[in-house]
């Protein structure tokens, strides 16, 4: 599949480009304006990056896939573009994991037999119909958790779970470690939860 | 046999998305499980969190402005005639 591909575009097929553009550009942008402030400069990162990637592929060895190679040259255009507008890097810097409790602490019991177990537990969604759980007004809920989330999380959680990236391929493209991308994804996923649970909480 | 004393429901809701991504050792993973089979509560957790994802998974991507899409073909076609 890759080959194919790769064979395209060294013979300058260019529906072969517009479809791997098409396919991945909006999430190269997303991780762009990671790492620069604005999305004019996150936009130049990507065209300097497709440029990056048809100037090396000819030298293209398949070693990692294609994907995996492309964010490659991305991370490492948005970062050095970063760099030079003195942005640091917001992956490498994780706060204590005890400083965002998955769930408030105040719903677990604080003290006697149960301690540390719930004391206003979750409510089943089991009564919400499937059109409501996965239709346009939730949508919107989800939407704007994520929209609401620090980048780094908000970035992982929308690769791994509406892209459908492996959690490798964004440990890769973002240069994280295994364990943060987990931390970045678990916190941002809690969130998620909570705010679906206000929001359908409301007729349980 | 207990290998050390039982998990609490406040330390399961941090160690779900560990559990959903394999990531937990057999032990940890029995210990997990373990909880679930006496706590409806945290089974309740589990499910919400797995319909979550469902939700989160409803989410379109994006499509590059068409400005930019123009913008890259004509980077493409300057490359092509190198």
């Amino acid at each position: 599949m890759d080959a194919e591909i790769v064979e395209a575009l060294r013979a300058g097929d260019e529906a072969a480009f517009a479809a791997l553009v098409a396919q991945y550009g909006a999430s190269m942008l997303r991780v762009a304006q990671m790492y620069v402030r604005t999305r004019a400069v996150a936009e130049e990162v990507v065209q300097e990056a497709w440029l990056g990637v048809l100037r090396g592929i000819d030298s293209f060895e398949g070693r990692s896939s294609l994907k995996t190679w492309i964010f490659r040259i991305l991370t490492n255009t948005a970062k050095t573009r970063g760099e030079r507008e003195g942005r640091s890097i917001p992956f490498s810097a994780l706060e204590g994991a005890g400083d965002e409790p998955a769930v408030e602490p105040e719903r677990f019991q604080a003290e006697g037999r149960w301690t540390g177990h719930w004391a206003a537990p979750p409510s089943p969604w089991r009564d919400v119909p499937e059109s409501r759980l996965l239709g346009a007004e939730t949508r919107q809920v989800v939407a704007r958790a994520i929209a609401d989330l620090p980048p780094a999380q908000a970035t992982v959680i929308t690769m791994r779970d509406v892209e459908g990236f492996s959690s490798e391929e964004v440990c890769n493209a973002l240069d994280v470690s295994e364990t943060n991308q987990r931390v970045l994804l678990h916190r941002a996923r809690s969130k998620v939860r909570r705010a679906l649970e206000d929001y359908l909480g409301d007729d349980g | 046999m207990k290998l050390a004393r039982d998990l609490t429901c406040i330390e399961i809701v941090e160690l779900v998305t560990e559990y959903l991504e394999g990531g937990l050792s057999a032990t940890e993973r029995e210990r997990f499980e373990e909880h679930l089979g006496f706590c409806d509560w945290c089974v309740t957790y589990l499910e919400q969190m797995r319909q979550t994802l469902a939700a989160v998974g409803t989410l379109g991507v994006d499509d590059l402005s068409p400005a930019m899409q123009d913008m890259l073909l004509d980077a493409f076609r300057g490359w092509r005639a190198r």
